[in-house]
C-alpha cells in the first residue's frame, strides 16, 4: 500500500501521485483538515484519509473508492461523478454538491445544503441534515436517516429525498409523495448497499410538485 | 379635432413606458429578452485618440511592425495561453446557442490565434474540436460540469457573474430544452431550465481562494484559472479575484449581452463598461499587479476602436459576446417574415430567448440551424475580427506604438465630461480630469 503522511507530504505531491500513477490502495495520515485532499481522481483506486478533512475532499471523484476516518469540511465530495466516498464522521456544507453520480455515504450528520444541485448523484446520511439541502435538486436521490432541516428540497426538479426523521418545512415547490412499494425496495437495497442500517419502511418522501417547471403568473405567490 | 394641446405627451410616461405597462397588464410577467442593454450608456466612443504629433513620434502604416500577441495566466498557471490577438470570444452556451454556431466560434477562433469559452451547459464536441483554445466555464448553475472537460481545457473560468445580470442567475426557457440539451443538463426536456446566482460550494472570497485551489490540483496547477465579474463593485471585486488567485480576471460591463434575461435586470444593474475598464486597472495597479494578473474587459465591445480604448486603459484584451452573433448574421436583413412572425425586423431583433433566431444562431431548430453553416459563419467571423485586429492596429501606429498593449490612457482625451470622470482622462482641450483632486 502506497502511504502518504501530509505531516511531511504535500498534498500537491499527493493529488499529482494520485493523477498520474493510481493504482491499488493508498493511505493518508495527518490530514489535518488540509483542503482538496484526494480531488479530481479518475481511477479505480481505494484512497483512506486517517482524519479529518478540510474543504473539497474527494472532489469531482470519478471511479476512486474513499474513505474519511473523520469529518470532512465543506463541499466533500462536490461534483462526484462516480466510486464512492464515506465520511466516517460529520461533514460540513454543500456535502454531494453538483454531485453526477457514484454514492456519498456520511455516517454522521450533513450540514446545511448537503446535495444542493444534485444531478445524479446517491447520497446517504446515517444522520440529521441542515437547512435548504437538496435546493435545486435535479436528480439522484438523498436519504436521510435522521432529520432534515427547514426548507428542504426546495427548488427540487427530479430528484427524490427520503426522510426518516422529522423535516423542518418544506422548501418551495417541494412535497410529501406516495412511498410505493417499489421506493421502499429500491431504497432497501441503497442503505444494504451502503452499509448505513435503517429500516425502508420507516422512511416518507419527497420530490417535486413541478408547479414552478414552467413559470406561470397564478404560481408566482410559490416563489 | 386634435391638437399640439391634446396631443401633448408625457415625460412621465412616454408612449415606450405606457406600451410596457399595458404589456404587463395583459401577460403578469416581467418581461424576458435577449441581447443586451438598449439604452444609451457612456462608451468608449466619448473617448478619442490623440494621435502622433510635434511631440510623438508614429509608426509606417502597413510597414513598420505593431505586434498583438498577448499571453494570458502568466501568474501561477505552468502552461499560460498564448494568443495571437488580443480579442477572445466571450462564453455562450450551447442551449442558448445552436451546435453550428459554437462550432463557427471555435473555427473562427482558431484561425484567427485566440480562444473561445463554453457556457452554461457543458462543453460540446463539436466545440472541444473546432477550438484550438478553449476556456471551460464554471458556473453555478454546474450544468454539464465534467472532470474529464475540465482536464482538456485549456483554462478554467469561474463565472461570479457577468455584465447583463450581475447578481442574477439565468433562464432557459423550455421551448429551448431539446432532448441532447436536456441530456446535457440533468434536466428534463421542456422545462424552464434555471441557473442557479451563486455557486452551490462557496460563498465569498475566502471560500473562492480554496475553490481556486481546488481545479488548480484537478488541473495539477497547468491551466490558467480565470475568474469572471459582472461590473458593479469592480475596485473590490478585482481586488478580492487577485486575493482568492485568479491568473486572469474577466470584467463584463452592462452593456454584455445574454440570452434570456428580465429587461429590468439587463437596463437596470451594473456600470457601463467605460467605467469598469478603468477601476479595474486602478485594483489592480494598487496591488502591483497590473500586467501580472491580465485584464479582459467585455461588454459591448463592437470595433477595433472599442478595443483599442480598453487596451489603452489597461486592459490585456478585450472579449466579445453579442459582436461575434451580429458578425454571423444576428439582425441581418434576410429571413424578413421570420422576423416579424417574432413581432420584430432586422435591426430592433432581442428574441434569443424565444428559439425562433431568424439566422440560427440562437436556437435549437433544426431547420432554422441549417440557415448558419459553421464554415460560412466562421468565415464572416475571421473577416471581423481581422477588420478589429488592423484597426487596433492603425490606431497604436498612429500613437507611435510597436505593441498594441503599449497603448496608455495618455493617448486619449474625453469628449464629455462623463467619460472624463468615468475614465480617468482629461477633457478634450483641457487638462481636467473630473472627480480628480490632484
Amino acid at each position: 500500500m502506497t502511504a502518504f503522511d501530509l505531516n511531511s507530504d504535500s498534498v500537491r505531491a499527493l493529488n499529482q501521485h494520485l493523477h498520474e500513477s493510481p493504482s491499488g490502495k493508498l493511505s493518508v495520515t495527518n490530514p489535518g483538515g488540509r483542503h482538496c485532499i484526494a480531488c479530481g481522481i479518475n481511477a479505480a483506486v481505494e484512497v483512506s484519509i486517517d482524519g479529518h478533512v478540510g474543504y473539497y475532499c474527494a472532489g469531482m471523484n470519478k471511479n476512486a473508492q474513499i474513505t474519511i476516518a473523520g469529518n470532512a469540511g465543506p463541499g466533500v465530495a462536490e461534483n462526484i461523478m462516480s466510486g464512492s466516498v464515506r465520511v466516517k464522521g460529520n461533514a460540513s456544507q454543500y456535502a454531494g454538491a453538483s454531485g453526477q453520480g457514484g454514492t456519498l455515504i456520511i455516517e454522521g450528520d450533513a450540514s446545511a445544503r448537503c446535495g444542493i444541485s444534485m444531478k445524479g448523484v446517491d447520497i446517504v446520511v446515517a444522520g440529521s441534515v441542515g437547512h435548504m439541502s437538496g435546493f435545486m435538486a435535479q436528480k439522484g436521490r438523498l436519504i436521510i436517516c435522521g432529520d432534515a432541516g427547514n426548507s428542504l428540497g426546495d427548488s427540487i426538479y427530479e430528484a427524490c429525498i427520503y426522510v426518516r426523521g422529522n423535516v423542518g418545512e418544506l422548501g418551495a415547490d417541494c412535497i410529501e409523495k406516495e412511498m410505493t412499494a417499489e421506493h421502499t425496495e429500491n431504497l432497501k437495497d441503497l442503505l444494504a448497499s451502503t452499509g448505513i442500517d435503517a429500516n425502508a419502511e420507516e422512511f416518507r418522501r419527497y420530490g417535486s410538485a413541478r408547479k414552478l417547471y414552467n413559470f406561470n403568473i397564478d404560481h408566482a405567490d410559490d416563489y | 379635432m386634435s391638437d399640439d394641446k391634446t396631443l401633448r405627451p408625457s415625460a412621465t410616461f412616454p408612449q415606450n413606458v405606457l406600451d410596457e405597462i399595458h404589456r404587463a397588464a395583459d401577460q403578469g410577467i416581467y418581461e424576458i429578452r435577449g441581447f443586451g442593454a438598449k439604452r444609451s450608456l457612456p462608451t468608449f466612443d466619448d473617448l478619442v485618440f490623440l494621435g502622433a504629433s510635434m511631440s510623438r513620434y508614429p509608426l509606417e502604416g502597413y510597414r513598420e511592425k505593431c505586434a498583438t500577441d498577448v499571453v494570458m495566466g502568466t501568474r501561477y498557471a505552468k502552461k499560460p495561453i498564448e494568443l495571437k490577438i488580443p480579442i477572445t470570444i466571450a462564453g455562450m452556451s450551447f442551449g442558448a446557442l445552436g451546435a453550428n454556431a459554437k462550432e463557427a466560434l471555435g473555427r473562427a477562433a482558431t484561425a484567427m490565434g485566440t480562444s473561445t469559452t463554453t457556457g452554461d451547459g457543458g462543453m460540446t464536441e463539436e466545440e472541444r474540436q473546432s477550438s484550438k483554445t478553449l476556456v471551460y466555464q464554471v458556473l453555478p448553475s454546474r450544468y454539464g460540469l465534467n472532470p474529464d472537460d475540465v482536464r482538456r481545457a485549456d483554462a478554467l473560468e469561474v463565472v461570479v457573474g457577468q455584465g447583463a445580470k450581475p447578481g442574477g442567475g439565468g433562464m432557459l426557457l423550455g421551448h429551448k430544452i431539446t432532448e441532447r440539451v436536456a441530456e446535457m443538463r440533468d434536466l428534463p426536456q421542456e422545462i424552464d431550465q434555471r441557473s442557479a446566482c451563486r455557486h452551490p460550494d462557496w460563498t465569498g472570497p475566502d471560500d473562492l481562494e480554496i475553490k481556486i485551489q481546488e481545479l488548480r490540483e484537478i488541473t495539477d496547477w497547468e491551466i490558467p484559472i480565470y475568474v469572471k465579474v459582472g461590473a458593479t463593485r469592480v475596485s473590490y471585486d478585482v481586488a478580492l479575484a487577485v486575493k482568492s488567485g485568479a491568473d486572469v480576471i474577466v470584467v463584463d460591463g452592462m452593456q454584455g449581452g445574454t440570452a434570456a434575461t428580465q429587461d429590468v435586470f439587463i437596463e437596470h444593474v451594473g456600470i457601463p463598461t467605460l467605467p469598469a475598464v478603468r477601476m479595474a486597472v486602478e485594483a489592480l495597479q494598487e496591488l502591483d499587479m497590473h500586467r501580472k494578473v491580465q485584464l479582459i474587459v467585455s461588454g459591448g465591445i463592437r470595433s477595433g476602436a472599442d478595443a483599442a480604448k480598453a487596451l489603452a486603459m489597461g486592459a490585456d484584451a478585450v472579449s466579445l459576446g453579442s459582436a461575434t452573433m451580429v458578425a454571423m448574421g444576428c439582425n441581418r436583413n434576410v429571413y424578413i417574415e421570420d422576423y416579424e412572425a417574432l413581432g420584430t425586423a432586422p435591426g430592433y431583433c432581442h428574441h434569443c430567448h424565444t428559439g425562433r433566431c431568424p439566422v440560427g444562431i440562437t436556437t435549437q431548430d433544426a431547420d432554422l440551424e441549417e440557415r448558419l453553416q459553421p464554415e460560412q459563419g466562421a468565415r464572416w467571423l475571421r473577416n471581423y475580427l481581422t477588420t478589429m485586429v488592423l484597426e487596433i492596429q492603425t490606431l497604436a501606429r498612429a500613437c507611435g506604438k510597436t505593441h498594441v498593449l503599449n497603448l496608455e490612457p495618455e493617448d486619449l482625451t474625453a469628449l464629455t465630461i462623463e467619460a472624463a470622470a468615468m475614465a480617468k482622462v482629461p477633457l478634450a482641450g483641457t487638462d481636467w480630469i473630473p472627480g480628480n483632486n490632484k
